[in-house]
């Protein structure tokens, strides 16, 4: 790469940590816990808005992976999230009404949290949708792949957002609170994804799966981008892009083996497609608080009132990593 | 009563592991001497000190630094194992192991094997010409090239020395003749060899030599103890395995059964988080085979794996941390597949009977304009690949290596034609699982046998024929890998059976049968006419080779028609 695109991204980068800065003035504090973080800790980010019903199972879920601290900005809650997590003795919380958009989707806030405290620490940024799964995550707690990245000198590590969804019309069966998201949405495409390069930042840039199917088949450039690095060894220096898509410096985008190997890798697993999406989505078109004119809520508003069956023949049951890995959708590289 | 094998015991982190370790070796009453790395806090330190301090059977070395790749290691290991030798004059062998190892079995069967074979000396040992394990493509260099300059810290200088010492051309002498030896450092040596290695009165020269030796813990006692070693046995007791970087391979919870299995003595290196395994392995629980030697095959595969895994990957994989570079692929594809260009225009039954004669999977033209054509008519195909058109041609390649993903195991026969989206033509050409069957210019077949007007079928055979030379030039090209066979049709259709049966040969799902069942072929009386009624229109048909007018050359050829025996 040549130096001068080199600088201009590091330009770049720093002008979004200057705004992660002037960003911090939106979050208030709710329950601020964070003394209690010690050194070695894995930390979880996220953003969220009305999520009361995931929480109880997200916590869980992620408190049995061994996640030490959940530090999350609640954007302007009206059904109790954000008191339901002060609540909890290992969640720190803050509070804004300020807008989604203009704080580039969430992403300034976090990267202002993972900059004040993240640094040092492995942090993973996960949606209270995403679920995150690694090779062995059924056997050996998240410390034993952050322990094992450190030793291998690996500082970011890779999952694929995977698109789960129930068989049957979406809301056929409704979601309760504390239920595990994936006993209803529990199917997901195998095998057709697309991947190409991007240049500028050195990420892969993934489309297809089950939305790309069933909400974009006439205008596939449309689709949501699908690969995300949500674990990485933070350092106050780094800032996260777009989402958890990509991140400078660049070098932490290089999660994939360009020789023919492959490196270890997980999934997240999207739960998104459940009962609850269909107010969520005409919420959101009326807000206009997504990404490109919310261009995919829209399509989803389309084709949802028309068929919400997401299902297919050949749609694959979730059982456990192992059939992901064997599948292709994830790796266990040269960890064994 | 102390038993006839010691332990030297090199520690840096994890201490509260290395304590349970080192008690369960002193409690079966084996002498055990602790090197504590000077890295290690004080405080840490003396706290693990005063932990052991009291077993009369555990000693505590002179500290050095150490650092990987550097002579602390050795340094440490030399001073404990002389400590070892002097203290404790009932030791026979000396076992040299970490804290993060684990004893797998009893330690009585360690000492019963040990006391079978006392002059062997184990110790994995090979000279550096006969080893592949050497990462960074230093092997005989580190011993004939000076390392001042540490890896870790000031990985600079270290490279800029190198390259320094290469380009003037600077070698070291080796000391007395020796032939350096590398292998693992988890040795486990007598008495005998150990004392004459420490005794030897030439050991400062190697000392000095080997001190600027890069990685001397992997080669100093591995070449001396070719000096004097009685019975070199060249393994290592202590079941490691190293990834491809050279890294050891770390033990989970869920290994318990693997490790067990392996009646190994040793494990390095353990997750120091591993519960399950240390109160498994350390609680005394005696072993099931007493005398069974250390057997790590199954483990051994399980990690060759794990690098090939990392190294060459699953072929036709793409995925978020595979996306090899072009020609790195190990198999552009998951599998072979065959396409077909031509045959279903000149075959009216072409698909159902290839589909037959085969067995393999037959799709009709998967790259057609409007919806890809999967076989069946099915809308959706394993792993929910859609026939969507928009977002097939979105990324053509990434459709086709996702079918043959998709589909592994299963050949997969597919449908081309000029009328298709061209784009993964050129794809075709380099990937060496194609198999590309065309038959040129048999696109007229159909526009002979419609029924449009004919000034359209004029300006679409034209664009046909642009289309297909086009193609063909692109499967001539010189680094063209797939098997590409091309026909014109005048000379396909003299004798259709011999290329149909090379073709379904190389699919090769039939055993070496000879086809008893041809394809039904179009009737192609007049099309002699029509491609002179193109010629007459001004343009020039000349990919389906030469027909004459009249009498049609199908006319005489009626055979295929039947099934018929080639013999």
């Amino acid at each position: 790469m040549r130096a001068w695109q080199s600088y201009r991204l590091r330009l770049q980068r720093r002008r979004w940590r200057i705004r992660a800065f002037r960003k911090r003035r939106e979050l208030k504090a709710a329950a601020d816990r964070t003394s209690v973080i010690s050194r070695g800790d894995v930390l979880v980010f996220s953003t969220l808005r009305n999520e009361r019903r995931r929480l109880p199972h997200f916590l869980k879920y992620y408190r049995e992976m061994g996640v030490n601290h959940f530090l999350i900005v609640d954007n302007g809650s009206v059904d109790g999230s954000s008191d339901y997590l002060a609540r909890q003795p290992d969640v720190s919380v803050w509070r804004t009404d300020k807008s989604y958009k203009r704080s580039r989707f969430g992403v300034d806030w976090l990267n202002w949290l993972a900059m004040k405290y993240g640094h040092g620490h492995w942090c993973l940024t996960v949606d209270p949708d995403e679920y995150f799964l690694f090779p062995f995550c059924d056997t050996r707690p998240i410390q034993a792949l952050t322990d094992w990245l450190d030793a291998s000198s690996i500082k970011s590590f890779s999952a694929m957002l995977l698109d789960m969804y129930p068989k049957g019309r979406i809301d056929a069966q409704p979601f309760e609170e504390g239920m595990n998201p994936l006993d209803i949405a529990s199917w997901f495409d195998a095998g057709n994804y697309t991947i190409s390069k991007n240049k500028r930042f050195g990420n892969l840039w993934i489309q297809g799966g089950a939305r790309a199917r069933v909400f974009f088949p006439d205008q596939p450039a449309k689709a949501p981008a699908l690969n995300k690095i949500p674990l990485v060894k933070w350092d106050r220096r780094y800032a996260y892009a777009s989402s958890t898509h990509m991140l400078l410096p660049r070098g932490l985008n290089l999660v994939y083996d360009e020789w023919g190997g492959e490196k270890a890798s997980g999934v997240l697993l999207h739960t998104k497609f459940l009962d609850t999406f269909h107010e969520k989505a005409v919420e959101e078109l009326d807000r206009k608080q997504h990404y490109s004119a919310s261009v995919e809520y829209r399509a989803y508003a389309d084709s949802l009132s028309q068929n919400p069956d997401m299902w297919c023949k050949w749609s694959e049951k979730y059982i456990n990593w192992r059939q992901l890995e064997i599948l292709g959708l994830m790796s266990k590289g040269n960890w064994a | 009563m102390t038993l006839n094998v010691g332990i030297v015991m090199l520690v840096h982190t994890a201490l509260h592991r290395a304590e349970q370790v080192a008690r369960h070796w002193a409690g079966a009453g084996c002498p055990v001497v602790v090197h504590i790395d000077r890295n290690v806090p004080k405080d840490v330190s003396a706290r693990f000190r005063e932990a052991l301090g009291s077993d009369p059977l555990i000693r505590f070395s002179r500290q050095h630094k150490c650092e990987w790749g550097r002579w602390g290691i050795v340094a440490a290991t030399q001073d404990a194992a002389e400590m070892m030798l002097a203290e404790f004059p009932d030791v026979r062998h000396v076992y040299l192991s970490s804290g993060s190892c684990l004893p797998l079995r009893p330690v009585a069967e360690l000492a019963a094997y040990l006391a079978d074979r006392p002059q062997t000396d184990f110790i994995e040992s090979a000279t550096t010409a006969d080893v592949p394990w050497t990462v960074g493509g230093l092997d005989a260099e580190r011993f004939t090239l000076r390392f001042p300059f540490s890896w870790k810290r000031q990985r600079f200088l270290f490279d800029r020395f190198v390259e320094l010492q290469r380009g003037l051309g600077i070698k070291r002498r080796l000391p007395n003749g020796i032939v350096p030896h590398m292998g693992s450092q988890w040795w486990c040596l007598t008495r005998q060899t150990l004392s004459a290695i420490l005794g030897d009165p030439e050991r400062r020269t190697y000392d000095r030599f080997f001190k600027r030796v890069w990685i001397p813990d992997e080669s100093y006692f591995q070449t001396l103890a070719r000096q004097y070693g009685v019975t070199v046995e060249s393994r290592s007791l202590t079941l490691s395995k190293f990834d491809f970087q050279g890294k050891p391979h770390i033990f989970y919870d869920d290994h318990l059964q693997l490790l067990r299995r392996s009646d190994c003595f040793v494990a390095r290196k353990i997750w120091p988080r591993a519960d399950r395994l240390y109160s498994a392995f350390l609680s005394g629980a005696s072993g099931t085979a007493q005398q069974a030697e250390p057997n790590p095959g199954k483990i051994d595969r399980i990690f060759a794996r794990a690098v090939e895994r990392r190294t060459r990957g699953r072929a036709g994989l793409y995925m978020h941390s595979r996306f090899p570079n072009y020609g790195w692929e190990n198999g552009q594809t998951a599998e072979k597949y065959s396409v077909f260009q031509g045959f279903a225009d000149l075959f009216s039954d072409f698909e159902p009977w290839l589909a037959r004669t085969t067995g393999a999977q037959v799709h009709g033209h998967l790259f057609a304009p409007d919806r890809a054509h999967f076989a069946g008519g099915h809308p959706v195909i394993q792993g929910a690949l859609s026939d969507s058109a928009g977002l097939r041609d979105r990324n053509p390649l990434a459709f086709l290596t996702n079918l043959t993903w998709n589909m592994r195991g299963e050949r997969q026969c597919f449908q081309f034609g000029p009328a298709d989206t061209q784009k993964i033509v050129p794809h075709f050409g380099t990937d060496p699982n194609a198999q590309v069957s065309i038959i040129s210019g048999a696109w007229a077949v159909p526009l002979f046998k419609s029924n449009a007007n004919f000034a359209d079928l004029r300006t679409t055979a034209a664009r046909y024929q642009q289309i297909e030379s086009k193609m063909l030039a692109e499967l001539r090209k010189p680094h063209v890998k797939a098997r590409v066979r091309v026909w014109s049709m005048a000379e396909f259709i003299e004798a259709p059976m011999e290329p149909l049966q090379t073709i379904i040969d190389e699919i090769g799902q039939t055993t070496g049968r000879r086809l008893t069942e041809a394809p039904k072929m179009e009737d192609l009386t007049g099309f002699g006419q029509f491609l002179q009624n193109l010629k007459n229109q001004g343009m020039h048909p000349y990919l389906m080779g030469d027909f004459p007018i009249d009498p049609s050359p199908t006319n005489t050829r009626r055979k295929p028609r039947k099934p018929y025996l080639v013999r």
